[in-house]
This record gives structure tokens, C-alpha cells and sequence, in this order.
């Protein structure tokens, strides 16, 4: 069960603990663990091992306390534990050591589950390995120190970034807890894409209705400082203390005496098509609010497109401002704000669907994209909610819903957008109870996984909408049959009947993908965060930690973290504010202790590190010309240590001696040589 | 002890060019300091003595022995050793013996294509392809001569060394200083360094004490120095795309060579604590490598003819490698 | 030593929050590979360090597998790229040194691709398989202990 070995080590050697876990037979089962004990016991006994066990569950509280008993009963000075992966238990270990008076940096646990017993199925080769793995451990831990977290304080304000559904729910939140929030969003009014929607599903609530008393209690919440038509511009600082900075957009519309009345829009001559809110649908003029309920209700002017601006005449709002709000004088304007703790809600973009040539979203003038179609239903939309075709008077007999437009496709996006099957189904029942057309619904498959959608589907089936599986090869208006003259004909493979159809229909409704926002990857290296391959952001943990990242201080909620509806898109919001409250309650965060210094005696100047860290924790000091890097910056990565070609740089946690001494451990150079030598 | 009461001194070279011999007489009327305090009983390029001599001497009896030159053959092991139990204080004095210098470069071949660049080439007249033999009878007797290592090696590689002098040679003023701190302690008023320790040598690197100006790195392209039409004489020169190894470089010579408009080609030896000088400069040259796709960068990296060479021209033999497959591998 | 016996020993570094994870991730799915690496997890690939490449061989490595983050992936942003360059140049130098550079092998993998790293680590150990032993000597034998001196973190006195 345990090995300990009369042991008299030097004096100035550790003692080293080894502790093989069985796991059950997780790792008994493949691994000898009984033989890699006492192997550990004898021969790395002068490596300082005084002793050394192995026991069926290392992380119960009754293995925990073989670990606790030794430290005190044999003053050990470091622990090596053979388990399973570091991610899972290294805070487990650490705090038992911890409990016994251990420095908790002073334990390593090393990995011979993921990596030896459930990869290999040799038991011999798995047994040894194992051995050159807590060898490994051993040679390292010897170099270990003893770390102190560094604990910074919390800046009790919150930056939320993104004004749309989620970033309201979490501003909302922190706000009503009492803590100053700074919600940035860039366009002019928050709201985002629930704005845009007629009905949500799948209770089919006016989406603005539920949305607008959200938007005004943001807006007017004495602790949400909002800040639309302005974007982040700089992120400086380290979680607790960061400094941003935010360029306010020039209204051209002066807020202090804005009453938002609404005449420049009305006087404004100009009309522009909304490419935005309206989805190229509707008009707007050029000094616009995107939509009546918009919040805060100043309108800005597009510049672009504006008279005065482009040709220097009209100035029509101007005049006609009663508090004389209209200001074309003004410039950006940077703030910069000192927070605690961000959260990125910046939504999604609407996959393209004319990459999706065959589809004809932008040649034949029928289809239409969701969004599109959702300010066609709205009732304040261009149409006062008649569903009509482009022309803008005809009511469909036939509608066509696509389903999986640009997703679940390698040629475009591979993932599956989430809510694009309860939104053809929402179409479907708008257009049916507006229009009483016949509508086809066409589907890979049905996904109305969450709570009432699958009653929706069979809802929507019993009023008669037409279910055809399979993609939709193409929407052509090349007619071949009768009946299909000024038609659009939808082709598609009927998988259930293993038939071809050929269905023409007056209308086609793409229910188009959700992609992440075009320039995603650029604000996410603003932030310091990554973004998978697809561009949305990466959680900290997929299944466990799905609002945090892996920057300390940075949460995200919403669609930029992957495809998701509006439930979802709220809970994600609340999260994220929970997380940030209780940092915030806190006042403090401890930091782990993996970070680089410079010793500034070796330090020559030479530079070379200096533009290697994207964190900017690395300093010159043009004076003393000495390189100099802040600890609390400083995410550890190691990149620097290892660039310094005088080996002036050092890292906590992952020096060179720990490496070094992990790999002569690894290749049992501390016992033997690994295999006879060609040479001599 | 010795003849007139004065510690004693010895200097020999092995596997050398006879460069730091130059050197320790360059620090020209320091000389008689070294011997107004010292007794010479052994010094090859000064004075006439025999090893017979070095070995009637009683072990520990010479003070301070400067030994230079790398262990290219048995000889030179031999008098390591010898002159390791008859001094006090062994300092490996240079380059090649702190870490192999040029004559380590050979190690980047095999024994025999060593022999037969030296023996067998256009310049050399050899029409039989003579080798020199270990042994060899002539109508005299027996000659013989020393086995030739496949593999150099440095004075620390072969002997316990007491302090390392880096430099190829280490500068006169740094071996004055030396000399200096030397007299001090027989004096009474100084502590020698903790043993194993660099002396005659800064505690940073060449980019220390060198005058030019310099910036963030960001490399778009490595160039010889013979190949740029003009140097700008007050910048950096690796920012000017020129392979210079002063980064890596212990300091201690005063950036002799960037002050004069070449660049720092590293025979000072790594830095405090580094375990590979050449891998210190791979790293640092790399990771300014202003490029992230890998086409460009290799093309970037075509600027550096001769990495081996470039990051280990002084360094190989005590590198982590030491020599090539080839040169370990020959017999 | 029978090549046709040859087990090859590989050194393999993994970042923690790419390539560490698709192993770990291997392991829950219990994807089966060969049993010839031994991983050392740094924080990120940006860590790399040449000396380590170098001292796995001089100790003995057949091999060295360097593994992190997909570019434009790296938890750290863009120290990947680093490793990279330094993977690059490192190969060249090690060719002068008369080794084949196919014994060092950088792979990129995400925490996702369990399956993918278990592929990519058998393919590697059988194309070190394929090129023999390297039997680099040096740490046996003789001492290769390099100068104290070297070694020395003390500061130096003149």
C-alpha cells in the first residue's frame, strides 16, 4: 500500500511526498500504481523522495489527509501526486497542502490517467511511463518556490459593452445592486437585433413590447451611464483596474437641449434607405432616431449622407430645432473610464445569404431574408406589418421558409445557428394567420429543443403549414412545368417521400444563419481575448464556465459567445452580472503567481523583448535603460522568459530549472542512461 | 615552497592561438606586477621549461596556473590534468578553454573529414594521403603522437576549474583587473569569488556597454554586414538587420566590435546562468522576426546563411549538443 | 539495437489551454495511442524555449514534439507565432548538427481536437520510428557536466 524508506537525505535536499492514485480502476486498472510507488520510493530516494504511497482515491477527503498526516508527521517539503490531469484536481492538492502548512505552490500533480491509463493499453509500456512521469514530477518539484497570490483591488464600476438584449440584462442587474455601470453600444439607440424582431417565439410577444421597458429603465437608471453611438477604443489594465477608452461619436445633435421631439426628422429632406434597422427595407432621413422607441431618444445625423455636410446647403434641421439642439460643429469625443470588470455582449451579424447564390437572395426580387421579413411583419415596419412581396402591394398565396441558410454547411458556416428553426416556424405562423397562404417549411431538422418550442412545432403543424425534409437545392424563377410562370420555384429533394419537388411559391423566406459580428476578431484582440475559428469568443470552460474567459476581469454574454436565443441570451447577461457583483463584494482579487520578472542587473537593454507581449506588461526604461515588466499585467505566458538572450527574464511557476529538471526526469536521467549508446 | 618566498605562477595553452598569451602581455608594465608578486616556474611562450619539471613540482604548489586552449588531444588532457594537482587555482583562461572557441568548431565534423580537409586539400602537397599515425617507426625509434579527439573538449570538461576568464582574448584591462584582485587577496585585503565563478567579465551582456541607439526589434530581414552598402554608425545594428550577437553576449570587453562598426560575433560567451549560448540567440533572433506566415519567415531566415556557425562559433564544445552526429559518431 | 524493435522515446511540450487540453481530452474519450511521448505542459507554445528542444536530445529524446494553440488561436493572442519562428530557425540549426530535422515536429490542436493530437502523435512516432535512434551520447559515459561556472546563478564578483 505505501512505501517509506529509512531515509536519511542531505540536509539541504527536500523531502519529497509521492502519492500514486489509483482512481478506482481508472488508472489501476492499465497502470501498476503499487509498483510505481515503491519504483518511486527506491530509486528517486536520493532525489529527496522520503516517501511514497499509492492509494485508491488521492482526491477524498481520507487520501487528502495521507497527504496532510505526511507534511506534518514527516515535515515534508514538497508533494508530487500521480493522478489525473492537473485542470481537474491541482486546486485540490493544493489546498490540502495548504491545510497542512505547506506552501500550495510547493505541490505538482502530474497527469497519469488522461495521458497514460486511458490512452494506452499496454500495461507494461503504461506502467513505465508512468515511472518517467512522476520522476518528472519529482526533478520539477524540487525547483518549486513557494508563491504568493498577488491580490489587486476591485474597481467597483462595470463596463458592458453592447447594448442589445444581453448587455441590457446584465447592466440592468449590476445596476440595481447599487454599482455604477458605463453601457456602451454603437449605434445610436440600444436595443440591438430584439428590436428589429415583430414576434418572438415562442410565445409570440411583441418583441418590443417586452423589450422597450427594459431599454427605458437602462436608460434612465440612475447608475447606467449610456453611452450609444460610441465604441471602445482602447483597453488598458488587468482584471479589478481597467483603464478604456471610448470615442463618442458626434451626434451633431447637442443632448443637453435635446427634447427629442422629433421635427428635424420630420423637416429633414433627405431619404436615405435604412440599411440598418429597416434592413433595407424602409427609409429614414439623414438626422434620424433608428426607431420611435428608441433609447435615449436623441437622434444623431448621418453624415454621409446629410446635405450640409456633403454640399454645405439645407440646414433644415437647424432651423427648425425649437431649443436650437442641432450642433454641426461637433467632433469625436474620447472618454476614459476606470473599471473593474467588462462584459462583452456585442451580438451577431445575419449570415449573408447571397453567398448562397442559388438561393437568389438579391437577383430574384421575392426572397427574402429574416430579418427582412420581421420588419415586413412588424407593424411599425415599412409595411405597418402587411405581408406583402417587393412591389409592395401584393399579398403572397404561396410563402417558401428555408431553414439552415448558410449553416450546418462546409461551405459556409459548419455549426448550427440555434434558432433558426423556431424562427422558420414563427414565420410560418405569421404568415398563415396574416395571409392564409400556404406555406412550406423546409428543414433538415426539426431543432425546437427548449422549453414550449416543440409544442410551437406541433402547434404550427396542426394549422396546416406543409413540412418538407431536405436542403433546398435552389430558388430559381426559370420556369420548366405549368403553373410555375412568375413564380419562384423551390427544388428540393423530399427525403421522407424519396421524391424531387419542384414547389413554386410567391414568396421565399431564408432563414438565414447568425454569424459573428464582422469585425469580432479585432475587438476581441482589442480586449485580449481570443475567438475560435468560427469568430465568436471563447468561454473559459464549454461546458462549466460559459460567461467567463480566459482574461480575468472579461465576461460575455449573449450571441458573441456562440448562436443562442433570447432566454438564453438573458440568463448568459444575468451571469455575468452575478459573476461581476461578486467580484465587486469581494473589493480584492487574489491573482495566480505565474507571471515573469527582470532581473535588472542582468538586463543590458538589448530591447529584444519588448514588443513581444500583447498585454503590454513589458516597460523600458529609457533612463535607466533596463527593461521592466508589470506583475500584474503579466499573464504568465512565458513568451519573454524564453526570448531573453541574456536569460534575464525569469517566470514563477514554469522556470527554466523546473523544465529542465522535469525533462531530465522524463528521460530517467537522474536514475540511468535511456538506452545503450551507438556512439563508442 | 618556492625559491624566493613568492607564490607561484604557470600559464600554459593547449589547443590554441597563442592569442591570450598576447593578451596577458598586453597588459604591458602591469606585467611587472605579476612579477614583482609572483614566481613564473612554468609559462611555454615566455620562458624555456620541461614537462618533466611540472611534474617533479609537489601537487598544489603553484598558486594561480592560467591555462588556455581548448582539449583537442591527449596531450592536452594530460597537462590538464597535471597542472590540475599541481595548482591551487585553475582558472580556464579564454575561450577555448571556458568553452572550446574556434578550435570547437571542428566539431561540426568528423574526425577523418577533419583529416582530410587538413592533409588533402588544394593547397596541401600530399600525393601519398599521408595521416598522421599514432604511432610511427623510424630508423631513430618510435615516435609517437597524441590521439586526436573526435570530440573537443573544454578545460571544465576534463579537469574541476576554479574560475572561468571568457574572451577570445579576454581583454587586457580585464586581465589586469584580475591580476589586480589577485595581488589583493595574497594581501590579505580581498576575498577570492565563490568558486566556479566568471571573473574578468561584466554581469550583463555586450548590449550594456554598447553606445547605440536602439528601438523595439522588428526584423524584416538578415543581411551580412560585408553586404550593406551604408552602416548607419549610431543604431543598433541588429535593428539595421545585421546578425549581432551582442545580445547573448556576456559584457566585460567594452562592445569592442559594435563600437568599431562590426558586429558582436560573441566571443565573450553566454550570459550568467545560461545553460545554451546558441539558444539564446535562436530565440531572440526568431522572435522578432517581424512575419507570422510561415513562407516569409523562412525566407527571412534564408538572410541567416550559417546558423550553426552564426549562434555557436565560440560556444559548440560547450553546448548542449557539443558537436555534430558526424563528429560524435567518428572514431 | 534491432530497429525493427526501436521504441522511440519523444518529448512532447503542450500548451495549457490548447494542445494540454486535447490531451486531456483523448483521454476522457479514451482515444488509444502509442505510449512513446511524454508531455510537459508550459503555459503556452510562446514559452518554448530552444534550450529545451536541445536538452531532450542531449538527454536522450529520439524526438521532440511541440504542440499549442491553432495561429489566431493562442490564448495569449499571438505568442504562437513566437514558437513558430523559433521552430523554424531551430530546424535549420539542428540540420547543421546532423540531425534530421523531421525529429522535431510542430503540431498545432485545439482543445477540441482530442482525436486530432492522438492522430498527429501516433504519425510522429512512427515517422521517429522510421528514422532510428538518435542515441545522441554525451550524457553517458563521460561527464558532460557543462563548467559550474556556466551554471552559477551567484552574482559575479569583478
Amino acid at each position: 500500500m505505501s512505501t517509506e524508506e529509512p531515509t536519511n537525505p542531505s540536509p539541504d535536499q527536500e523531502k519529497i511526498g509521492v502519492y500514486v492514485c489509483h482512481c478506482g480502476s481508472n488508472i489501476a486498472g492499465i497502470v501498476d500504481v503499487q509498483e510505481v510507488a515503491e519504483w518511486a520510493g527506491e530509486r528517486l530516494k536520493d532525489r529527496g523522495v522520503v516517501v511514497s504511497r499509492d492509494y485508491k482515491f488521492m482526491c477524498s477527503s481520507l487520501g487528502q489527509e495521507l497527504i496532510e498526516n505526511d507534511i506534518k508527521d514527516k515535515g515534508l517539503t514538497r508533494v508530487v501526486v500521480a493522478a489525473c490531469s492537473p485542470h481537474l484536481h491541482e486546486n485540490t492538492f493544493r489546498t490540502a497542502c495548504g491545510r497542512a502548512g505547506l506552501n500550495p505552490y510547493l505541490c505538482e500533480l502530474v497527469s497519469i490517467r488522461e495521458q497514460v491509463s486511458w490512452v494506452h493499453t499496454d500495461k507494461d509500456a503504461a506502467t513505465t511511463k508512468s515511472k518517467a512521469v512522476v520522476s518528472g514530477g519529482v526533478e520539477r518539484v524540487i525547483h518549486h518556490e513557494a508563491l504568493e497570490p498577488l491580490v489587486v483591488p476591485i474597481h467597483p464600476a462595470t463596463l458592458v459593452v453592447g447594448g442589445g438584449i444581453a448587455g441590457i440584462q446584465a447592466a440592468l442587474e449590476i445596476a440595481d445592486a447599487g454599482f455604477p455601470v458605463y453601457l456602451v453600444e454603437r449605434e445610436p439607440s440600444i436595443g440591438g437585433h430584439m428590436a428589429q424582431f415583430d414576434k418572438t417565439f415562442p410565445t409570440l410577444d411583441c418583441s418590443a413590447c417586452i423589450l422597450t421597458p427594459r431599454m427605458v429603465s437602462a436608460g434612465g437608471h440612475p447608475n447606467i451611464t449610456l453611452l450609444t453611438w460610441s465604441e471602445v477604443t482602447r483597453v488598458d489594465g488587468y482584471v479589478g483596474n481597467f483603464t478604456v477608452t471610448i470615442r463618442k461619436k458626434p451626434r451633431y445633435v447637442n443632448t443637453d437641449l435635446c427634447t427629442g421631439c422629433g421635427i428635424c426628422q420630420e423637416k429633414c429632406p433627405k431619404k436615405i434607405i435604412d440599411e440598418v434597422y429597416e434592413a433595407g427595407l424602409g427609409y429614414r432621413k439623414a438626422v434620424y432616431t433608428p426607431f420611435p422607441q428608441a433609447v435615449p431618444r436623441y437622434p444623431v445625423i448621418d453624415r454621409e449622407n446629410c446635405t450640409y455636410f456633403q454640399k454645405g446647403t439645407c440646414r433644415a434641421c437647424e432651423k427648425f430645432c425649437p431649443t436650437n439642439a442641432i450642433d454641426f460643429t461637433q467632433q469625436d469625443e474620447f472618454v476614459t473610464v476606470e473599471v473593474g470588470n467588462i462584459i462583452l455582449a456585442t451580438g451577431y451579424d445575419l449570415f449573408d445569404p447571397r453567398r448562397v447564390t442559388q438561393y437568389g437572395y438579391g437577383r430574384l426580387a421575392n426572397v427574402f431574408t429574416s430579418l427582412e421579413f420581421e420588419r415586413l411583419s412588424n407593424s411599425a415596419g415599412p409595411t405597418n406589418g402587411a405581408i406583402v412581396l417587393r412591389d409592395g402591394v401584393t399579398t403572397p398565396a404561396s410563402v417558401g421558409i428555408i431553414h439552415c441558410v448558410g449553416s450546418r454547411d462546409r461551405n459556409f458556416n459548419n455549426y448550427c445557428s440555434v434558432i433558426c428553426c423556431m424562427q422558420g416556424l414563427k414565420f410560418a405562423h405569421i404568415v398563415k394567420e396574416r395571409t392564409g397562404a400556404t406555406v412550406y417549411n423546409f428543414y433538415i431538422d426539426m431543432r425546437t429543443a427548449y422549453k414550449a418550442y416543440d409544442e410551437f412545432y406541433q402547434r404550427v403543424l396542426e394549422e396546416g403549414t406543409l413540412f418538407v425534409r431536405g436542403k433546398v437545392a435552389e430558388v430559381t424563377d426559370a420556369a420548366r412545368l405549368p403553373g410555375e410562370d412568375g413564380k419562384l420555384i423551390v427544388q428540393v429533394e423530399d427525403t421522407l417521400a424519396s421524391v424531387q419537388r419542384r414547389i413554386p411559391v410567391d414568396m421565399v423566406i431564408l432563414s438565414s444563419g447568425l454569424q459573428p459580428r464582422h469585425d469580432a476578431k479585432e475587438v476581441a484582440h482589442l480586449f485580449g481575448l481570443s475567438c475560435s475559428a468560427d469568430g465568436w469568443y471563447i468561454e473559459k470552460h464549454p461546458k462549466l464556465d460559459p460567461v467567463a474567459t480566459m482574461t480575468d476581469g472579461i465576461f460575455i454574454a449573449g450571441c458573441v459567445q456562440g448562436p443562442k436565443d433570447i432566454p438564453s441570451s438573458v440568463s448568459q447577461g444575468a451571469a455575468a452580472a452575478a459573476r461581476v457583483l461578486g467580484r465587486i463584494q469581494q473589493k480584492q482579487i487574489a491573482l495566480e503567481p505565474v507571471r515573469a520578472t527582470v532581473d535588472e542587473a542582468k538586463c543590458s537593454g538589448c530591447r529584444i523583448c519588448n514588443n513581444l507581449c500583447p498585454f503590454n506588461a513589458i516597460l523600458f526604461h529609457e533612463d535607466r535603460m533596463v527593461t521592466e515588466i508589470n506583475p500584474a499585467l503579466c499573464q504568465g505566458c512565458g513568451t519573454c522568459v524564453a526570448a531573453c538572450p541574456a536569460g534575464a527574464i525569469s517566470g514563477t511557476g514554469f522556470s527554466n530549472e523546473q523544465i529542465l529538471a522535469q525533462i531530465e526526469g522524463l528521460l530517467l536521467l537522474n536514475l540511468q542512461p535511456l538506452h545503450a549508446t551507438a556512439a563508442d | 615552497m618556492s625559491t624566493n618566498g613568492k607564490p607561484k605562477f604557470a600559464m600554459y595553452w593547449a589547443a590554441s592561438c597563442g592569442g591570450c598569451e598576447i593578451a596577458v602581455l598586453n597588459i604591458h608594465e602591469k606585467i611587472l606586477d605579476v612579477d614583482a608578486n609572483f614566481e613564473v616556474v612554468f609559462w611555454p611562450v615566455a620562458m624555456d621549461a620541461k614537462y618533466k619539471d611540472v611534474r617533479a613540482m609537489p601537487d598544489k604548489s603553484i598558486l594561480l596556473t592560467l591555462f588556455n586552449g581548448g582539449m583537442r588531444n591527449a596531450e592536452n588532457e594530460e597537462m590538464a590534468h597535471l597542472l590540475r594537482r599541481k595548482s591551487q587555482i585553475l582558472v580556464a583562461f579564454g575561450s577555448c578553454a571556458c568553452e572550446g572557441c574556434i578550435p570547437g568548431l571542428a566539431n561540426l565534423s568528423g574526425k577523418q573529414q577533419l583529416f582530410d580537409t587538413v592533409y588533402d586539400t588544394s593547397s596541401t602537397l600530399n600525393p601519398q594521403a599521408t595521416r598522421p599515425q599514432l604511432e610511427v617507426t623510424v630508423p631513430e625509434g618510435t615516435i609517437h603522437i597524441p590521439y586526436f579527439n573526435p570530440v573537443l573538449k573544454t578545460l571544465a570538461q576534463v579537469v574541476d576549474v576554479d574560475y572561468f576568464m571568457p574572451g577570445c582574448p579576454p581583454e587586457s584591462h580585464q586581465i589586469g583587473a584580475v591580476i589586480d584582485l589577485v595581488i589583493q587577496v595574497l594581501q590579505g585585503n580581498a576575498q577570492l569569488p565563490p568558486k566556479g565563478a566568471t571573473i574578468g567579465a561584466g554581469g550583463s551582456t555586450v548590449c550594456d556597454e554598447c553606445n547605440r541607439t536602439r528601438d523595439v526589434k522588428t526584423i524584416k530581414k538578415f543581411t551580412r554586414i560585408q553586404d550593406l552598402v551604408t552602416i548607419d554608425p549610431e543604431l543598433c545594428l541588429l535593428e539595421q538587420g545585421i546578425p549581432c550577437n551582442g545580445p547573448a553576449t556576456r559584457s566585460g570587453c567594452g562592445a569592442l566590435c559594435p563600437h568599431a562598426g562590426a558586429q558582436c560575433i560573441g566571443c565573450y560567451g553566454p550570459a550568467e546562468g545560461v545553460l545554451d549560448y546558441g539558444a539564446r540567440l535562436m530565440t531572440a533572433f526568431a522572435s522578432v522576426i517581424d512575419s507570422q506566415d510561415p513562407v516569409e519567415i523562412n525566407s527571412i531566415l534564408d538572410g541567416l546563411v550559417d546558423p550553426a556557425g552564426q549562434f555557436y562559433r565560440f560556444n559548440l564544445a560547450s553546448s548542449l549538443l557539443r558537436a555534430s552526429r558526424s563528429a560524435w559518431q567518428s572514431k | 539495437m534491432n530497429r525493427d524493435t526501436f521504441e522511440p522515446v519523444i518529448i512532447g511540450f503542450t500548451c495549457n489551454w490548447c494542445s494540454y487540453r486535447a490531451a486531456d481530452l483523448a483521454g476522457t474519450a479514451r482515444v488509444k495511442y502509442p505510449p512513446n511521448v511524454r508531455l510537459i505542459r508550459l503555459m503556452c507554445s510562446g514559452r518554448l524555449d530552444p534550450t529545451f528542444v536541445l536538452k531532450a536530445i542531449a538527454g536522450g529524446a529520439d524526438g521532440v514534439l511541440i504542440t499549442g494553440c491553432h495561429p489566431g488561436e493562442c490564448h495569449y493572442l499571438e505568442q504562437n507565432y513566437k514558437a513558430l519562428r523559433r521552430y523554424h530557425l531551430l530546424k535549420r540549426t539542428l540540420a547543421q548538427m546532423g540531425i534530421r530535422p523531421e525529429r522535431v515536429k510542430l503540431v498545432w490542436a485545439s482543445a477540441a481536437e482530442g482525436v486530432k493530437l492522438a492522430e498527429e502523435i501516433t504519425t510522429f512516432i512512427e515517422e521517429v520510428r522510421a528514422l532510428g535512434p538518435l542515441d545522441w551520447p554525451g550524457m553517458t559515459g563521460e561527464s558532460i557536466a557543462v563548467a559550474p561556472g556556466f551554471l552559477a546563478a551567484e552574482e559575479v564578483g569583478v
